[in-house]
């Protein structure tokens, strides 16, 4: 399905050496409708037989302008629009909002507040995990993950929704710490969930960590190496999977995440194995952190003084914090008015999306599709 | 009109044994008994997959149309039957048109040969399982077309996945086939048969199913076979064709409505085909468990009771359910169409318990039993696996399976051999 109408460049992909007769190549036009693409991403496919010639990924399908939007909207009224943005890790965006609006004023949310925070944006970790985890296996083929996590999901959206009455897109934080107190037995809710969800990884890995087929679909297949990652700026467990310790909870810690003892997995390979292991294992350390965090939840005042009207003095400002698909970024330039100067989100699934024609040369076109939810890529992330 | 009625009496005075070939008149009946049976079955398979899957992924299933979507399968038989029947611009019209027809002739032609009972088939040939064989791979050639005339990539893509699939694991299947038609030579004659009945015939004979002879050859041979038959079936793991999430619906992509329907009946209907080889060459066809270690009267009539306590078993389920219903008026035609089937059901146990016709349906139950385990398992596995990868699958077909296929086959001949020559010369 060559696009003739496309006012692409044609694909600019280095040529391999020419057979004497080219009539194996087929160029395939992967989405934006596609059910495994995981949105509208669009990939246009070269392919030999069924192995993957190169790829170039077309994007801005769901382009909502969302940065341009700030540029219109005060500091606080901006603030629900960055949950669209990944929004199946809102509580992330929102909080790597807030935090840099409150670097640019010099405000600190008080530690009642910074412990919810990391209370609700761990949950949102683990429920992001569990939605890749789910549509990951859907891709390669087995269809029963996805509704084992998507039920147990399922309760961390009851307890977001208690708290703040939304459940994708929560809007969650202010500027400056929380808007509403926990509800009553925010506590017990949060610790029964922790005992039930403690088990439920064990059935997810049963499923498929030792299962012949998962493990041969998996392994070896997508790989990038550490060097490559940081070269294109991967970030988050795909740059972690790769061998490098790299996590901005550890080093730049945000909120108060020095506070709490965690690990960092890390993988050898950089495969999709690797990477499905490693955010396994960032599952239960997600639990460890929040099992601590509502261990030590303290008394207090959930927000920090905040004028109503914000101008912050003219400057620019960088924050990012560990999202669940890597490092996400905010770059914010204020001219001393309420709205912003310029608004830049750097978000990890766009650039990780970058890796794909490196990671999917000379596989099969079913690794294309293991990559692409391997990545675990949200377009309205990509697109914003 | 005299000479017709006349024409039938004379078959029905007969001592010809139905389902022989050459009884004309019994092999009509037969013909439409089993075209009704197997669509039945494709119509209950279709409910149980949806509702098994359903309970095996913590969900309900189909539950609106019908007491427990009892009547799904035929409100989307409806939906397809009346939904716009598209043909791609620029397929090629003729072999667009005519590729589901093979797929499902193909299908449904090979239960000429199955045998549900000593009595209980169409006909048979003395090549039986050849032609079974024969017959089903030519679906293959449906797909084939389909993904050609379609015109587009994915279908084409799925298409050949389809046929090197199919090709490369037809000749696994033949390996484990040869060795289960090898072992019925082992009487005092020392001759095999590739007839289906003459198969299960020999298992009784030699008071033994095939899968158990000389433990674990015929296990092995068995297993090649089952592995073979879901990859020849286009069933997950190995579903590698018509892979949703790579090639949205692989070679049957371009197809709408009644066309699709017609690829879908003859999945499941090759479903039971494989199915019903493997039944007949390995787990002894139409006998029931145990025929050589449990043969007294007493045993006899014990399993004789089976059938009909399977049946009021699923009109228990259906009371059981109907009172487990809502009590609420909106509920109240459901629950009584569900204690009406219950009912049927019931009747249809209490009628099986009647000797005569306990007697007559036996068989059909044993087979029709053992089919519906393989059908669980394809659903099983279904639940349970990821898809193989294209070239992982060929590996497995020609690295694993065709080896050991070839192993098994040898090593069942020289223990044969050696059976025959010297331990019991």
């Amino acid at each position: 399905m060559t696009d003739r109408n496309s006012s692409l460049s044609p694909l600019d992909l280095e040529t391999p050496e020419k057979p004497f007769l080219d009539a194996n190549e087929l160029v395939i036009n992967m989405g934006p409708q596609h059910p495994a693409t995981h949105g509208v991403l669009r990939v246009i496919l070269r392919l030999d037989g069924e192995k993957v010639l190169g790829l170039e990924c077309v994007i801005g399908y769901l382009h909502r302008g969302v940065e341009k939007i700030g540029e219109h909207r005060t500091y606080t009224m901006f603030n629900p629009y960055v949950d669209r943005m990944d929004y199946v890790a809102a509580v992330s965006n929102g909080l790597g909002y807030c935090e840099t609006v409150e670097k640019l004023l010099n405000v600190e949310a008080p530690p009642r507040a910074q412990h919810v925070r990391v209370i609700l944006t761990e949950l949102n970790r683990i429920a992001s995990h569990q939605l890749w985890l789910g549509t990951h296996a859907l891709d390669i083929g087995a269809i029963t993950p996805l509704f084992y996590t998507f039920r147990d999901r399922e309760e961390i959206l009851k307890i977001y929704e208690k708290y703040c009455g939304a459940r994708l897109t929560t809007h969650a934080f202010r500027i400056g710490g929380l808007q509403y107190e926990t509800y009553n037995g925010f506590e017990k809710e949060v610790k029964n969930f922790l005992d039930f969800f403690r088990p439920k990884i064990d059935e997810y890995e049963e499923l498929l960590t030792t299962n012949r087929i998962w493990v041969e679909r998996t392994k070896n297949i997508g790989v990038i190496s550490g060097k490559d990652c940081i070269a294109l700026g991967v970030t988050g467990p795909v740059l972690r999977a790769s061998g490098v310790k790299w996590d901005l909870r550890r080093a730049q810690p945000y909120a108060n995440y020095k506070d709490f003892d965690f690990d960092i997995p890390t993988g050898q390979n950089g495969d999709t194995y690797d990477r499905y292991l490693v955010r396994m294992a960032e599952m239960r350390q997600s639990v460890r952190i929040i099992q601590q965090a509502v261990d030590a939840l303290p008394e207090g005042p959930i927000m920090a003084k905040v004028p109503k009207v914000m101008k912050p003095a003219a400057g620019e400002v960088y924050h990012s914090i560990e999202a669940p698909k890597g490092e996400l970024g905010y770059f914010i330039v204020s001219d001393g008015s309420t709205q912003p100067y310029r608004v830049r989100v750097r978000p990890p699934s766009f650039v990780n999306l970058q890796a794909l024609d490196v990671m999917c040369r000379g596989q099969l076109v079913a690794d294309v599709i293991a990559v692409i939810g391997t990545l675990d890529i949200v377009l309205g992330e990509v697109d914003r | 009109m005299t000479e017709i009625i006349q024409y039938i009496q004379s078959y029905l005075g007969s001592d010809q044994t139905p389902g022989v070939a050459g009884n004309m008149f019994w092999a009509l009946v037969y013909i439409m008994l089993v075209f009704a049976g197997l669509s039945v079955a494709v119509i209950a398979m279709n409910w149980l997959e949806r509702k098994i899957l359903a309970h095996m992924q913590v969900r309900l299933g189909p539950m609106r149309v019908g007491p427990h979507g009892l009547l799904q399968p035929i409100a989307d038989a409806i939906k397809l039957l009346l939904k716009e029947d598209i043909m791609p611009a620029e397929a090629d019209g003729f072999v667009f048109w005519v590729a589901p027809f093979i797929v499902v002739l193909a299908a449904f032609t090979v239960f000429v040969v199955v045998p549900f009972g000593p009595t209980h088939a169409i006909t048979d040939m003395n090549i039986g399982i050849l032609f079974m064989l024969g017959v089903s791979s030519l679906s293959v050639l449906g797909i084939v077309m389909a993904g050609w005339a379609s015109n587009s990539h994915y279908p084409l893509i799925g298409a050949l996945r389809s046929s090197a699939q199919m090709v490369s694991y037809e000749v696994a299947m033949g390996l484990a086939v040869v060795s289960a038609v090898l072992m019925t030579s082992l009487n005092a004659e020392g001759t095999g048969t590739l007839s289906m009945i003459g198969i299960v015939q020999a298992q009784q004979a030699q008071g033994e199913w095939f899968i158990f002879k000389f433990f674990p050859l015929g296990l092995i041979a068995f297993f090649i076979f089952a592995v073979a038959m879901v990859a020849e079936t286009n069933r997950a793991p190995f579903d590698l064709a018509e892979a949703e999430s790579e090639l949205t619906a692989g070679f049957h992509t371009e197809y709408s409505g009644f066309r699709w329907s017609l690829f879908f009946l003859a999945e499941y209907s090759a479903m039971i085909a494989v199915s019903s080889i493997a039944v007949t060459l390995w787990l002894g066809g139409w006998l029931r468990p145990f025929p050589n270690l449990l043969h007294n009267a007493t045993w006899d009539l014990v399993f004789s009771l089976f059938p009909g306590v399977t049946f009021l078993l699923f009109a228990a389920m259906c009371f059981y359910n109907a009172v487990r219903m809502p009590k609420h008026p909106l509920f109240r035609i459901q629950t009584i169409g569900l204690a009406g089937f219950g009912a049927v059901l019931g009747l249809i146990g209490l009628l099986l318990f009647v000797p005569a016709v306990s007697l007559r349906v036996q068989d059909v139950f044993w087979f029709a039993a053992k089919v519906a385990g393989f059908m669980y398992l394809y659903i099983w596995y279904r639940g349970t696996f990821p898809r193989y990868r294209f070239d992982q699958l060929m590996q497995m077909g020609w690295k694993v399976l065709l080896p050991m296929g070839l192993g098994v086959l040898i090593l069942t001949a020289s223990v044969a051999l050696l059976q025959q020559r010297i331990w019991h010369p």
